[in-house]
């Protein structure tokens, strides 16, 4: 638990990075990157992340406990995000039942 | 009650102050950080949302006596049972054992003089508090309709009632739930007295860590969904409503995300009590301790995969329901281990039917059955037959009520003697058990038998068939209700009138046993030493005195 000094130049230099890097998905956002709009977008923001977790909440300095806590939280976010997509991504993959009339051109045949 | 003095011969002349009577009036309760009060404070703030709730229920019964609808218009009926849901979980059972037992035990179980963070306990406290004000106001300004699900797109683009008002009371709630959490995580980890090994930790302290776990991480989820929905409803910003580019799906997947464990936030700590209970009350060790302890801790982590076991019918993928319905089935080994394992500890046991006692095997038998008709539900086929009737009301009933209702009570009767000092009359608290055991039967037995017949849950008016098992249920339920009013009046009067309990009236184990009761301020005389494992019954036989 003892307490980790960090240099306010430190600090200073990550808030900067994080000025830079929100100027960064500004001057994104008016480039078409197409399907990796927002893979882009979410990139830079997954940095801008882990940067305040781990320096402003001096989680790069705290014990392991503390750690594992931090990492079951993103776990169960990627657990969400996951079994959610599971559903949205394979929703289409059913062919949508049009009534009885799909039975027609197969009994057309028939008869 | 808090004048109530103890001053008998049975409690030791220099610990006659206690945490009850070391400070008088209104501020030393509303500014108190000890946890022993904050549990109190808390148990009085849940019992009132408690009957607020039932009162609900009680009118939803009344009116379903008749077919078409004996009581109210079906607007009022549709918020009866939106402001009984939205009461009932989010102010009461989700808070219930953990904020009241697990307050006041969890540092007397370990063998601490407070938890971690005793003023964050205190505004946790004021949280709930202003939450539960937000949702009495939606109440009384014309209540909600949406079901305690806020299901959209109907709670964000239709219902014209106290939607916002309500979500914003549950959202604050869950800081309460979310700190609550945090404070027992903490405590669990730094502050337990020197011996006091993780696998000697009672099997209650395991269930409350499991369900801050819960607490922590999916109450935030709650919050954003809520959020969320606040947002597309006053902003029409696009999320849910589909006419805008939202998902409604979405809404459920968020929403079950935190509701599908909270479901176990509320039966966990149950569990806790029960093992404590049966152990107790047959004078036995835990029939294998290990196995309940981390059947306590995959309960809370399984409980996060299987949410879309509520979605199988509304346009989920059925490919995602397959995985689901598999990863559903899972909860039922982890509880089922608990059941087996608490039925072994009485094998043999020398079982005393004390208050307490009859609680903890209501609860095995009732929890048994909400826990099987669970699996009707995740299977896929069955579900689409049973889902959105009175079935599903059954089922859940069967595990929030049955189970966690009756746990909470058990434990209340279990550990009011060292919350109060005070003994209550043991006759009329066997007398309320059995009560509340044939009320709650008749009142959701019959809902089993009318679902699978295909009433729909939620209708204010049915089919004249469906008559018999409506009434029997209202029947049940002014059972059930007349159940709980008595414990409610034997207890108040034992605050006062009370014959004085000694530090230890079950002769059960744990530290908590060993501080008078109610115990000082500062939990005990010195830290213990602790040189045993919990439920070490069998070497030892403790006087009841």
């Amino acid at each position: 638990m003892s307490e980790h000094i960090v240099p306010v130049s430190l600090y200073i230099g990550i808030f900067v990075a994080l000025l830079c890097l929100t100027a960064l998905t500004t001057g994104v956002a008016y480039i078409d990157l197409g399907a990796f709009n927002t893979v882009a977008a979410l990139a830079i923001a997954v940095v801008k992340m882990l940067l305040v977790v781990l320096f402003f909440m001096h989680v790069k300095y705290s014990g392991r406990l503390i750690q594992v806590f931090i990492l079951a939280g993103a776990l169960f976010l990627a657990i969400l995000i996951t079994l959610t997509l599971a559903d949205e991504l394979t929703r289409h993959w059913s062919p949508t039942p049009t009534g009885w009339g799909m039975f027609v051109p197969f009994l057309s045949r028939l008869f | 009650m808090s004048t109530a003095t103890i001053d008998v011969p049975e409690v030791p002349t220099g610990s006659r102050v206690n945490y009850l009577n070391a400070q008088y009036g209104v501020k030393s309760w509303l500014f108190t950080t000890d946890h022993k009060r904050i549990a109190l404070l808390y148990l009085v703030s849940i019992t009132l949302m408690f009957f607020i709730g039932g009162f609900f229920a009680v009118l939803m019964r009344l009116h379903l006596i008749e077919p078409q609808g004996a009581l109210v218009q079906p607007e009022t009926y549709n918020k009866l049972f939106t402001m009984h849901g939205v009461i009932m979980v989010f102010f009461f059972l989700v808070p219930s054992i953990p904020a009241t037992l697990g307050n006041f035990l969890v540092p007397l179980m370990i063998g601490a003089r407070d938890l971690a963070f005793p003023r964050l306990n205190l505004i946790s406290w004021y949280i709930y508090v202003v939450g539960a004000c937000f949702t009495l106001y939606a109440v009384i300004s014309g209540g909600v309709d949406t079901g305690w699900t806020f299901y959209t797109p109907y709670s964000s683009s239709f219902s014209h009632t106290s939607v916002i008002p309500t979500a914003v009371g549950v959202f604050i709630t869950g800081f309460s739930s979310i700190l609550t959490g945090l404070n027992f995580v903490v405590t669990i980890h730094k502050m337990r007295a020197p011996g006091m090994t993780w696998f000697r930790l009672p099997l209650f302290i395991w269930a409350i860590y499991a369900t801050s776990i819960i607490f922590i991480l999916g109450t935030p989820v709650i919050a954003i969904t809520l959020f969320l929905l606040a947002l597309e409803r006053l902003l029409h910003i696009g999320i849910f409503d589909p006419a805008i580019g939202g998902d409604p799906i979405l809404f459920q997947h968020l929403f079950w995300f935190y509701s599908h464990p909270a479901v176990y936030i509320m039966i966990l700590p149950g569990m806790g009590v029960m093992s404590e209970l049966v152990t107790c009350f047959s004078r036995k060790r835990i029939f294998g301790y290990s196995f309940v302890a981390f059947s306590s801790l995959s309960i809370a982590i399984i409980s996060f995969l299987v949410w879309g076991h509520h979605m199988f019918v509304t346009g989920q993928s059925i490919y995602a329901g397959l995985i689901f319905s598999v990863l559903s089935f899972l909860v039922a080994i982890p509880s089922a281990v608990k059941v087996f394992n608490w039925t072994a500890t009485l094998y043999k046991g020398s079982i005393s039917y004390d208050a307490p006692m009859l609680y903890a095997l209501g609860f095995i038998g009732l929890f048994t059955m909400g826990g099987l008709t669970g699996l009707f539900l995740a299977s896929l086929a069955t579900d689409v037959h049973l889902n959105g009737t009175y079935f599903i009301v059954a089922h859940f009933h069967y595990i929030m009520v049955g189970g966690a209702v009756m746990a909470y009570l058990g434990g209340i009767h279990f550990w009011w003697p060292k919350i109060t000092g005070r003994l209550y009359p043991d006759g009329w608290a066997r007398f309320a058990a059995l009560v509340i055991f044939v009320g709650f039967n008749l009142t959701f037995f019959p809902q089993f038998m009318l679902g699978y017949l295909g009433m729909p849950r939620r209708y204010a008016v049915y089919p004249a068939e469906f008559q018999v098992f409506n009434v029997m249920s209202s029947a049940g339920a002014s059972i059930l209700g007349i159940g709980y009013l008595i414990p409610l009046i034997y207890l108040t009067w034992s605050m006062r009138y009370g014959p004085a309990a000694g530090p230890n009236p079950w002769g059960a184990k744990g530290l908590e046993w060993t501080t008078p009761s109610p115990p000082p301020t500062e939990n005990f005389e010195e830290i213990p030493v602790v040189t045993e494992d919990a439920y070490d019954y069998a070497e030892s036989t403790v006087n009841r005195g």
